[in-house]
């Protein structure tokens, strides 16, 4: 009897110490993130203000600002979305939903899953003799977009798969048994139960694509960029192919000089670019559960 | 002789007429006291052949799961698949409406023919889709859409290329009420179906099958996830739909095929061993393997 009073209390021991173990985790991350954005804050702070997101960076830091940058950021991520979304998720409903299984599709698994883990860098070599060289769209918007989304295609793709596997089988099996083709299946149910996973794993891929520096620079973004492309009114298509910057790279250069303020300015840069994407992260939060909350298996 | 363990219910007008040795199984009782009582009301009329299943082989990859079935399923009539786990029963009724397309490494031999027209829906040429236009089906658990129930009912009816909005009110409420439903949802259909209860879940799924005019209704363990009162309710429903439309049941539980069929087939093994009115199988099996199941020595 003691015995067995012994054994419970040394298990409870175990389960609080890995309660312990897990809130200390918990907080060590959270404890960083807010450190980072706390050092941030209190360099940047004071320079964030309708100047600095209306201004042209320039050589005097009080006069700077990411104008270039945060409109550059938004023109490549347009082109992202535009690119790798669609191809993603067709090719997740593709590979669900339609491909037989045998050695290619396992193959192409694979494949994606190790395309994920690429070194972003090495997109932005192969960038650089694909679009720039090859395909001749030089260092432009385009270049930049279409680089990054082939960078989360291989996210989007699996993020895409994973939450039409969460649909169960039973829900398919139903849907033939009304007499539904393959077609109205994806359109009436594959597509709609799946669409808060597929949205979800699609913003948190943006918000990668968001942060990325490497394949930009080598793909030839510039780290100055005094104008703004013509406006889409008056020349559809023009931004495209305009030289740009992005957050991150005018973030770099401001860093790497010597004069302080620069810094501060960074800091500044830095903290826009934390907002933004916390607040994508923040929006796939509230989509997967506003999404979820209809569909209960 | 044990025919008389239990008093014979009032109603009952059939003699028991066990063989010697017999042990009568209460499904027995249940059936026939079932068909006593429906021998006093009106005695249905004489049923035409709905399917006519002929050397039915079934494969998945290479293991064979059904061999060479043979049995005529009568229009308006309740055919219950009986046998123990892995018989082959959920594989046979899958085989109306060619759910097993759906997978890979699946292949059919011989033939299922669909009367009056004689179109067999197993056969190489025949669209799938077009046979579960034609013969719907009710599953193990209940499965509705996560839409709104009015939705759920009409989803035949729209990939068919319904949308006349009038006809899809009149469908809907047409097969909820003949799914016995109709009182319970008639002010909330456009509320989740997930707002039901499981028992409400699988009316809808029926009032789903049912909705367009099905040839036959396949039902795959229809009650094996609900609760007794829900099981009782959607035997009632079975019951209501006897004599309109034809129907297949998968069943685990004799008692159950005892109650709903007019005809039980008993499969082990991939293969069936014995079909017949369910009343004469249940009392009087003309197999040895039937009546050991039946009685509960094996399975």
């Amino acid at each position: 009897m003691s015995d067995l009073k012994a054994t419970i209390a040394r298990h409870k021991r175990r389960d609080r110490l890995f309660a312990a173990l897990g809130t200390a985790a918990i907080c060590l991350a959270m404890l960083t993130l807010m450190a980072l954005l706390i050092d941030l804050a209190m360099d940047g702070l004071t320079r964030i203000n309708g100047q600095f997101l209306t201004s042209f960076p320039s050589r005097k830091p009080e006069q700077a600002g990411i104008l270039s940058a945060w409109v550059g950021t938004l023109m490549v991520m347009v082109v992202t979305i535009v690119s790798a979304i669609p191809l993603g998720v067709a090719a997740g409903i593709y590979l669900e939903e339609y491909a037989r299984k045998n050695w290619l599709t396992t193959l192409i698994e694979i494949n994606t899953a190790n395309l994920a883990g690429v070194p972003s860098i090495i997109w932005g070599l192969m960038a650089l003799g694909l679009l720039v060289y090859g395909l001749k769209l030089g260092h432009s918007v385009a270049t930049a977009g279409l680089t990054l989304g082939l960078l989360v295609l291989p996210i989007v793709i699996m993020s895409t798969r994973e939450s039409i596997r969460a649909i169960p089988s039973s829900i398919r099996e139903a849907s033939y048994a009304c007499g539904a083709t393959r077609l109205q299946t994806v359109v009436h149910h594959i597509i709609p139960y799946s669409l808060g996973g597929i949205l979800t794993g699609s913003i948190i891929a943006l918000s990668r694509a968001i942060g990325e520096t490497a394949p930009l620079v080598t793909i030839g973004a510039l780290t100055y960029i005094a104008f703004l492309p013509d406006s889409p009114l008056r020349n559809p298509t023009g931004w495209l192919w305009s030289d740009f910057t992005v957050m991150p790279i005018q973030m770099f250069n401001w860093v790497s000089r010597p004069d302080r303020r620069f810094h501060e300015n960074a800091a500044a840069a830095g903290l826009v670019l934390m907002v933004m994407s916390l607040g994508m992260n923040a929006l796939a939060i509230v989509l997967r559960y506003r999404l979820r909350r209809r569909i209960k298996w | 002789m044990v025919t008389e363990e239990q008093p014979a219910a009032p109603t009952q007008v059939v003699k028991v007429d066990a063989a010697p040795g017999n042990r009568t199984s209460i499904a027995g009782e249940i059936a026939q006291r079932r068909v006593a009582a429906r021998t006093a009301g009106r005695s249905p009329e004489p049923a035409a052949v709905r399917a006519q299943v002929t050397d039915l082989d079934f494969w998945y990859g290479s293991y064979q799961a059904l061999r060479k079935i043979n049995l005529s399923v009568l229009a308006n009539r309740v055919t219950a698949l009986i046998g123990p786990s892995g018989c082959g029963k959920s594989t046979f009724l899958r085989c109306f409406n060619r759910m097993h397309d759906l997978y890979p490494h699946h292949r059919y031999g011989g033939a299922i023919v669909l009367h009056p027209e004689g179109v067999n829906i197993v056969g190489p040429h025949v669209d799938p889709i077009e046979v579960r236009m034609r013969i719907s089906m009710v599953f193990q658990k209940p499965n509705p859409f996560p839409k709104s129930i009015f939705e759920n009912v009409a989803y035949g009816l729209r990939v068919r290329g319904e949308n006349r909005r009038r006809i899809l009110a009149d469908r809907v409420e047409q097969a909820l009420r003949a799914a016995a439903l109709w009182e319970e949802t008639k002010d909330r259909l456009h509320e989740p179906a997930f707002a039901l209860s499981g028992g409400q879940q699988q009316r809808l799924c029926i009032a789903r099958a049912l909705a367009t005019d099905p040839e036959i209704i396949l039902f795959d363990e229809p009650t094996s996830a609900l609760d007794p009162i829900a099981t009782a309710r959607v035997e009632e429903l079975i019951d209501s739909l006897r004599h309109r439309v034809t129907i297949i049941i998968v069943t685990h539980n004799m008692q159950q095929a005892a109650r709903v069929s007019d005809f039980t087939a008993f499969m082990y093994l991939g293969e069936l061993v014995e079909y017949g009115p369910t009343d004469k199988m249940f009392t009087t099996p003309g197999k040895k393997l039937t009546e050991d199941y039946l009685t509960g020595r094996f399975g």
